[in-house]
């Protein structure tokens, strides 16, 4: 499997909203503790460690 | 301090070589009586190689340090004949508790396989350890234990290696085919061959207290993260022998060593981890660690085992338990080598397999002590989400790195293995350590691992292997259904193992090479590599 990097999720702007409003009142250091959390969910979802990898080069800055 | 041992006080001798100034030349002198060096010079004797031991103390280790044995090491000296006591004398736990902040995220029971003769591991202090394989080297004539003996200078030469030694009698001079230094992580001798010792240090600092607790305290392991009474920090509590209990503190950089070794520092600690429980203070000490290795294994004639080849930090029990596998990896060939059976090319692939041993034994140990220490910011917060997921979901449990036990490291690359052809099931690929297995012996229950590691082993579940050579060295038939029977049929499952199926076993049980068919002549050049003459 590679990283999908087409659009895959079907209602964008609702999971947006979902996503931002998930930590509209939360303070820097409890949103960011909350995507380190999102972060390993997902990753465990996903499994596959080459898409991992892939992800991760993407991501990097 | 030390209510529960007292350490014996072994003699100074005056050697003969010595008394009479006339220096001997020794086939093979071991510096340091540690761990690592007396299982030296049990398996060199064990191998018929008469061993020099020289160490500068004239006694065990002071305090507890390594307490946790793992499987391997307990099985190399099970074939040297002193894991019995060791296993006895030690604490097997089973449940683990992982605690975040003020709760506890989760528990684990170490369900270990069973059909195997020795436990996944043992705690016991390091002296009894100590105490034991010297009671069992001053019973074997091949070992000749000096203490107060000091090795202050060494010069190599083509063949051997010369050697000043202090005692309390003076200096003298000796020599020795080959030298092992097994003088620990400060190893003078390594600083005598010129040797690098390069890697990673920590900036942290481990409080270890040793306490006997006046009641009775559940066997399990507890490790906190960020607990209430430590806060920032981790701390570790399990169980030793005559209800002495290990607990460690990491401390931070920023801290005195002197200070917090002072028992007015320590008790109210064990008071705040502990609290309404009664207990002594028995030992102490303050440590910082480093990851690291020594450039090469073998310096002309002198040859590095244990923490004075790598140092790792204490997360997983990978130092001692290391060595213990080196000198295992070692015996045989320097055997082999002394015997004229096998070229100096056997010696070097020790560098080979250890040196790949140890940075697999680096890179584990470093992984748990980054987790349990980040080192910024974004890795604590993975770290403390780890945990907090910990506590809900099963998924994030194996992430949890409060050290991985030290298990053998396959030798999957080894110039030593002959590499399979066809296909293979389970775990037994060349350069693998061979696993136990429960096996009848003329109808008396036994283990497999008892049935070899004298020598090279052709483990036959067919009919048709017979025994080859190479030089002076033969690999011995051992047919299943004839030599053993595999009652259980746990040896044929764990071997992958179809009728006809031929396994070459070296000396140290790791898997050699493997067929589906025996031929004398393939089994032959299988034997001829193991010895590096491939």
């Amino acid at each position: 499997m590679t990283l999908i990097l087409t659009p895959n999720i079907p209602d964008p702007d609702g999971f947006y909203q979902e996503l931002t409003d998930a930590q509209r009142d939360l303070d820097e250091t409890t949103a960011n503790d909350m995507n380190a959390r999102l972060v390993l969910i997902l990753a465990n979802h996903i499994g596959d460690r080459t898409v991992l990898t892939e992800a991760l080069k993407l991501a990097a800055p | 301090m030390f209510s529960t041992y007292d350490a014996p006080v072994y003699p100074y001798v005056q050697s003969a070589e010595q008394a009479s100034g006339t220096p001997a030349r020794h086939k093979v002198v071991v510096i340091g009586a540690g761990p690592v060096g007396l299982t030296a010079a049990l398996d060199f004797a064990a191998r018929g190689i008469p061993t020099v031991v020289l160490d500068d103390n004239n006694t065990v280790s002071v305090g507890s340090r390594a307490v946790c044995y793992a499987k391997r090491p307990l099985e190399i000296w099970d074939r040297l004949g002193v894991a019995d006591r060791m296993i006895d004398k030690g604490v097997e736990w089973k449940l683990g508790k992982v605690f975040f902040g003020d709760r506890q995220v989760y528990q684990f029971d170490l369900l270990p396989e069973g059909g195997h003769k020795i436990p996944a591991f043992i705690n016991l202090q390091q002296y009894y350890l100590e105490d034991y394989m010297v009671e069992a080297a001053a019973q074997n004539p091949l070992i000749d234990m000096r203490w107060k003996h000091k090795l202050i200078s060494l010069r190599q030469e083509a063949d051997h290696a010369v050697l000043t030694v202090e005692t309390p009698d003076g200096v003298f001079v000796t020599s020795a085919d080959w030298v092992i230094a097994c003088d620990g992580a400060n190893s003078d001798t390594r600083r005598m061959v010129g040797a690098d010792f390069t890697g990673q240090f920590f900036q942290d600092r481990f409080l270890i207290a040793d306490i006997v607790m006046k009641a009775d305290f559940p066997t399990e392991r507890w490790f906190w993260f960020d607990p209430p009474f430590h806060r920032n920090q981790s701390a570790l509590l399990h169980k030793q022998s005559d209800n002495v209990w290990r607990l460690d503190f990491q401390l931070g950089w920023d801290t005195d060593p002197e200070v917090e070794k002072r028992e007015e520092n320590i008790i109210p600690r064990v008071k705040a981890m502990l609290p309404g429980v009664e207990f002594e203070l028995e030992w102490a000490s303050v440590y910082q660690f480093a990851c690291r290795r020594i450039d090469q294994f073998r310096h002309g004639r002198v040859i590095f085992a244990g923490d004075a080849a790598h140092q790792v930090s204490p997360f997983g029990a990978r130092g001692a338990n290391t060595g213990v596998q080196d000198i295992d990896n070692l015996s045989w060939k320097l055997a082999a080598v002394l015997a004229g059976d096998a070229d100096e090319a056997l010696i070097d692939s020790y560098h080979e397999e250890r040196a790949f041993a140890a940075d697999d034994n680096i890179l584990n140990s470093t992984r748990s002590t980054d987790f349990i220490t980040p080192k910024n910011a974004a890795s604590k917060r993975f770290r403390n989400a780890v945990l907090d997921l910990a506590e809900k979901a099963s998924f994030a449990r194996p992430l949890v790195n409060s050290g991985r036990l030290s298990t053998p490291t396959p030798y999957v690359s080894s110039s030593l293995n002959t590499p399979d052809a066809g296909i293979w099931q389970g775990k037994m690929a060349p350069g693998t350590l061979c696993s136990d297995a429960p096996v009848t012996v003329g109808g008396t229950p036994s283990w497999f691992l008892h049935q070899i590691g004298g020598g090279f082993t052709l483990l036959d579940f067919g009919t048709q292997a017979t025994p080859v050579s190479v030089g002076g060295i033969t690999a011995k038939v051992l047919r299943v259904g004839e030599d053993l029977e595999d009652a259980e049929r746990l040896l044929a499952k764990r071997y992958d193992a179809q009728p006809g199926t031929v396994y070459l076993i070296r000396p140290d049980q790791h898997v050699a090479a493997r067929w589906r068919s025996f031929n004398p002549v393939e089994a032959k050049a299988a034997l001829a590599r193991a010895l590096a003459k491939g």
